[in-house]
């Protein structure tokens, strides 16, 4: 089970306090009448899926309720950073190489 | 060499010294008419009918670990047809009639056994669903049959009816046909079969770059045992496919999700079928080992760890305690985790590519060990004939785009 800090709270929790939702930063297109069907199924569909560092919604379903985003290393699970949605994604989590040294939480 | 009693009873006698490996070893060679990328179930299969049906012998399966080792050798085996949508229905029972005579066409003892699986309905909703997929697939001409919970223990005694557990059990859907089958058998028979038709498989050989040309056409792979050219490329990576098809710069509708099983202790024989629920993700069947082997459902998050997390199981055991009982003091004797390409319609993709010459075979998700002879039999024809098999015509991957979309995913959201 990981461990996951809640922006909002502070605090590390243990996972089942979560709700994965996806990844993160996703821009819906617009205006919808002008956007076409490529652009849909990329927006619906497409994802990275990255195997490294993936940036990604969860909520605090069991706690403070509110949505955040994390950047976590998809090969060893362990979390870079989280931060409250509607802030950027920090820049020197950039898609880089998965970190094998860390460990596993 | 073939198998066959004589030729047990020859080796029998003569102290086993005699058997051969069953297939080579061979060094890549700089050039293949086909490289399939993957040597899962899926890949070595799509292998030996190239060679088998369409005369395509000069393949190399490339493999970055050993062949099987993925979510072939990982999977808790159901095989089953009894889906929802007329294409699925296709798709899995053309691979269910493969089956049936796999063992024969490869000579080689797949251990397939349709003992019967059984999808536990557990609530209003789950009794209204499970009928409509009985009603389609009777309509399709697949077997599946609805029990009451009475018939269902009938059926499979060690299951408890009765009406005051967290989920009640409050009818089933049978498929007879459905059953269970040896996964490395699986792997293994299709690796013999295709390497004695002249396909080199070569593993511990990852591939890291695909190679094109001008016009945008594959020419060839890199790997981490040196570059090998083809024009035409299948990528059959599961849980991989979006890294590999990322080097030929497409983005996947696909996501990848860690999802685990369990075995116990082996036992007497106790059940005689498969019995699978949905509702609260547990799927039961004993080997012939006795081991019962169990699976759970995927975790939440995307990731590439080959292993999930301990509250995936335990939610899992305790279902299992539930519905058998009887099994609540087995001990477990191992779990372990595969990673599973997910698509947002819960139903695979096999085709072209908007690169010429890539094809890709991915998305089955967590249900894609009961399709290993048919996806592999449509993809090499796909592959062979530069056009879809009429059965995969429907698994495009412009279906995203389109919008048809086969959608599984209100079937069966979690493992199959
Ligand atoms: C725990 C679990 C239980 C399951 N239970 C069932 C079930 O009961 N019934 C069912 O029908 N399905 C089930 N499945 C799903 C099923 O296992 C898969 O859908 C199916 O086995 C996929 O087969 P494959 O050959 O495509 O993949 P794999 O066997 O995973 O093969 C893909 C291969 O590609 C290789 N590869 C990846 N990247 C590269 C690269 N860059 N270069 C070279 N090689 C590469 C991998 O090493 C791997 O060997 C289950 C899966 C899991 C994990
Ligand atoms: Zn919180």
């Amino acid at each position: 089970m990981l461990l996951i800090r809640c922006p909002w709270c502070g605090m590390d929790r243990p996972e089942i306090e979560f709700r994965h939702a996806g990844a993160a930063h996703i821009t819906r297109p617009g205006p919808p009448d002008r956007v076409s069907d490529e652009e849909w199924a990329a927006f619906l569909y497409l994802r990275d899926n990255p195997k490294g560092r993936v940036a990604e919604r969860w909520r605090h379903v069991h706690g403070c309720g509110r949505f955040f985003n994390a950047v976590r290393d998809t090969v060893t699970d362990v979390f870079v950073v989280t931060y409250k949605a509607g802030e950027p994604r920090p820049p020197e989590t950039g898609p880089g190489e998965s970190q094998p040294t860390e460990a596993r939480p | 060499m073939k198998f066959s009693l004589f030729s047990l009873l020859h080796q029998g006698l003569t102290g086993n010294q005699g058997w051969q490996p069953q297939w080579r070893d061979p060094a890549p060679k700089p050039a293949y008419d086909v490289i399939i990328i993957g040597a899962g179930g899926h890949g070595l299969a799509t292998a030996y009918y190239l060679a088998k049906e369409h005369g395509i012998r000069n393949v190399a399966v490339l493999e970055k670990g050993w062949l099987g080792g993925g979510n072939t050798g990982r999977n808790t085996t159901i095989i089953r047809s009894n889906y929802l949508w007329e294409e699925s229905e296709a798709l899995y029972e053309h691979s269910v009639k493969l089956w049936e005579t796999l063992s024969h066409e490869l000579n080689y003892n797949v251990m397939y056994s349709p003992r019967g699986v059984m999808m536990l309905a557990h609530s209003v909703h789950d009794v209204q669903v499970t009928k409509r997929h009985i009603h389609a697939n009777r309509l399709a001409g697949i077997d599946n049959e609805w029990l009451t919970p009475e018939q269902a223990q009938e059926f499979c005694p060690i299951l408890n009816i009765s009406r005051d557990i967290r989920y009640p059990i409050l009818g089933a859907a049978l498929q007879r046909r459905g059953g269970v089958a040896r996964h490395d058998a699986v792997a293994w028979g299709y690796a013999r079969g295709a390497d004695k038709l002249g396909v080199d498989i070569i593993q511990n050989c990852e591939v890291t770059a695909i190679r094109r040309d001008a016009s945008g056409c594959v020419t060839g792979v890199e790997t981490t045992r040196g570059p090998i050219s083809a024009r035409r490329i299948g990528v059959v990576a599961a849980g991989h496919t979006s890294v590999v098809m990322g080097m030929a710069g497409i983005r996947m509708p696909l996501e990848s999700f860690p999802l685990q099983a369990l075995v116990s202790e082996p036992v007497k024989p106790l059940m005689p079928c498969v019995v699978m629920s949905n509702t609260i993700h547990a799927y039961m069947s004993q080997s012939d080992k006795g081991e019962l082997v169990i699976g759970a459902g995927t975790d939440q998050y995307t990731s590439y760890s080959q292993t999930g997390g301990l509250h995936i199981s335990q939610h899992t055991l305790d279902a299992i305690c539930e519905l058998f009982p009887m099994t609540r003091r087995l001990r477990m004797l191992r779990n372990w985790g595969g990673i599973v390409d997910v698509t947002p319609d819960r139903s695979p993709i096999i085709g072209r590519t908007p690169v010429p010459g890539l094809f890709v075979n991915c998305g089955w998700g967590t249900g894609g060990f009961k399709a290993t002879p048919g996806s592999g039999h449509v993809f090499a024809a796909t592959i062979a004939r530069e056009e879809p098999h009429p059965i995969a015509a429907p698994f495009t991957l412009e279906r995203f785009t389109t919008g048809r979309l086969i959608d599984e995913a209100a079937a069966a959201a979690v493992a199959h």
